[in-house]
């Protein structure tokens, strides 16, 4: 077949993009929108259909409690595993870089835990902390310290949350700092000794700054990760106990598959959406520049 | 370093190894429950006996053979479905200029950033709707126009040089044939890295499967997983460790085997 007139090729580059278009729209961009219309509605009920109500459903989440703690939860659960993940990844990625001995075990115990799926290590790691029997307390006890009920407490429940997260999701980042290290000519390194620069130095002042594109695009997508990724929730805390581990697509899921409030989750998603969409646009701006600079 | 023994090097490489076991540690710990009985869980006594008990109890306790089954369905259609639709896409978006192509691949962007997991709530009114609840279509079909694969092919068929398909259109190959003949092959280590992270993403994926599955037969193995692992199921932790062992093994050995092309792929995709 060939296709020499210019509407001819504009049909059929239009007919390879359809499929996946229509699948694209229907599952993305068509909820996107929808969901934001369906947040100025209610949600039908036996006997009462949907109907229009305004910012109502706005007024409703800005006066529950329940929203404003998992908002602060997923903000303290970013903040608590996004710093620790990377640091310890550009950690793992340096020594890994490095002359280190059983380097290829190394790194492979540092990348697996990305691999495995997170329902599966909340499993293993639920037993960590269950009271008494569990790992962690059995630790304890050697040391004379009493069982505590480490998902069973709004003190402690969220932070073992994050260990898991963090557990998870270093190896992961570990891999793009390996990628911007092996990149960095051997020569700075050479000229850096001849100067007589010290190892720590050179890491503060050349290295570092040479990997602050990967930096920045670790980071956004610690962050979208943290709102993303729910999936220990369900093995081990349910969101509690009180909401105490409980973050905004958790609470989007409750309301709509437990409560089936659909109009008030889409709401909720409207926000989840916002707090994407910001990092969206961090996140292109990098990926502009990436691909001016290949 | 001349000088003979470097402490601060011996330390870091100390460090390296302990953070290297903590990393481990869970996994091994899982294996040493699974191959022991109950009684040796917290006790680490190497005399220990081996068993298989373990799973054999996980496997009469849990439909897993059904679980893998469908988790090996929803992997091979989803990918096919997106392997097709991409490649596709992003030939139009690599080799043709159209009206509305900017606009287009603008939307592509916005679904790399906001994937159909968070948009549960809609998307399963949707999926209702098309009367694919409870269907492995309906686990898989969100993720088959995939933004991701098609920026991914996208760039790949960008660097193929311009003279492969002009002296291919030479010697009579239609646009479609030139896809199939020049693009594709060229590109295979683009799709082997989309296909490895895919696979990966699609075999450990649970929030959308578990909104939109409720019975053995669509159930796929994380979702199964979860139900297997209550606490409710009242099953103890050497069954629960082996039951989680063997669903993560194929995938585990696959990464233990090819960690040279996994990493890559993670690496050269970027986002998961």
């Amino acid at each position: 077949m060939y296709l020499n007139s210019k509407t001819a090729r504009w049909v059929y580059a239009w007919l390879l993009l359809l499929p996946a278009a229509v699948l694209m729209v229907a599952f993305t961009h068509f909820p996107i929108v929808g969901g934001f219309f369906l947040s100025f509605f209610s949600t039908a009920r036996q006997g009462r259909p949907s109907k229009f109500v305004g910012l109502d459903n706005y007024t409703y989440m800005l006066n529950d409690p329940v929203f404003w703690q998992v908002l602060g939860n997923n903000f303290l659960y970013a903040l608590g595993t996004i710093p620790v993940s990377v640091c310890l990844a550009l950690l793992m990625a340096v020594w890994v870089n490095g002359r280190l001995a059983g380097r290829a075990i190394v790194r492979t115990s540092y990348f697996t835990p990305t691999i495995l799926p997170m329902i599966a290590v909340a499993n293993i790691w639920l037993f960590f902390y269950t009271p008494q029997i569990g790992l962690l307390d059995k630790i304890r006890s050697l040391f004379g310290l009493a069982s505590h009920s480490w998902l069973g407490d709004p003190g402690t429940a969220l932070a073992c949350l994050m260990v898991l997260a963090i557990w998870k999701d270093a190896g992961f980042f570990m891999i793009f700092y390996l990628a911007a290290l092996q990149g960095i000519s051997p020569e700075l390194e050479e000229a850096a000794v001849i100067e007589g620069a010290g190892r720590w130095y050179f890491f503060r002042r050349v290295t570092l700054p040479l990997l602050m594109p990967t930096t920045l695009f670790v980071v956004v997508n610690a962050t979208i990760n943290s709102f993303k990724l729910v999936d220990h929730i369900f093995i081990l805390t349910k969101g509690g106990p009180d909401n105490a581990t409980s973050l905004l697509l958790y609470y989007i899921y409750e309301v709509a598959f437990s409560f089936w409030d659909t109009a008030y989750a889409s709401t909720l998603t409207v926000v989840l959406l916002v707090i994407l969409g910001g990092l969206a646009v961090t996140q292109f701006a990098y990926i502009e520049k990436r691909v001016h600079y290949q | 370093m001349i000088r003979g023994v470097d402490w601060g090097q011996r330390l870091e490489m100390a460090a390296a190894w302990l953070l290297a076991f903590l990393w481990a540690a869970p996994l091994l710990y899982a294996a040493w429950a699974a191959f022991h009985p109950m009684d040796f869980v917290s006790r680490f006594d190497l005399t220990a006996p081996l068993t298989l008990d373990n799973f054999r109890s996980a496997w009469k306790v849990a439909p897993f053979a059904r679980y893998f089954l469908n988790t090996f369905m929803l992997v091979c259609m989803t990918l096919t479905g997106q392997l097709i639709l991409c490649t596709l896409a992003a030939y139009a978006f690599a080799r043709f200029e159209f009206p509305g192509k900017d606009i287009a691949f603008i939307l592509v962007l916005v679904q790399i950033m906001i994937m159909p997991d968070v948009l549960i709530v809609q998307n399963y009114l949707t999926t209702s709707r098309l009367g694919l609840v409870d269907t492995i279509l309906g686990i898989g079909l969100p993720y088959m126009g995939s933004a991701f694969g098609i920026f991914l092919l996208r760039q790949a068929f960008k660097q193929v040089p311009r003279e492969l398909e002009d002296a291919a259109r030479v010697e009579g190959a239609g646009w479609f044939s030139i896809l199939l003949k020049v693009y594709v092959p060229l590109a295979r280590p683009t799709y082997l890295a989309y296909g490895l992270v895919s696979v990966s993403y699609h075999w450990n994926n649970f929030l959308w499967p578990v909104v939109i599955t409720n019975s053995t037969t669509t159930r796929p193995l994380t979702v199964g997983l979860s139900i297997f692992g209550a606490p409710e199921s009242g099953v103890n932790f050497s069954v629960i460790s082996a039951g989680t062992l063997l669903a993560v093994s194929p995938l585990l050995i696959a990464f233990l085997l090819f960690q040279r092309q996994f990493v890559q792929s993670f690496m050269r995709s970027g986002i998961k």
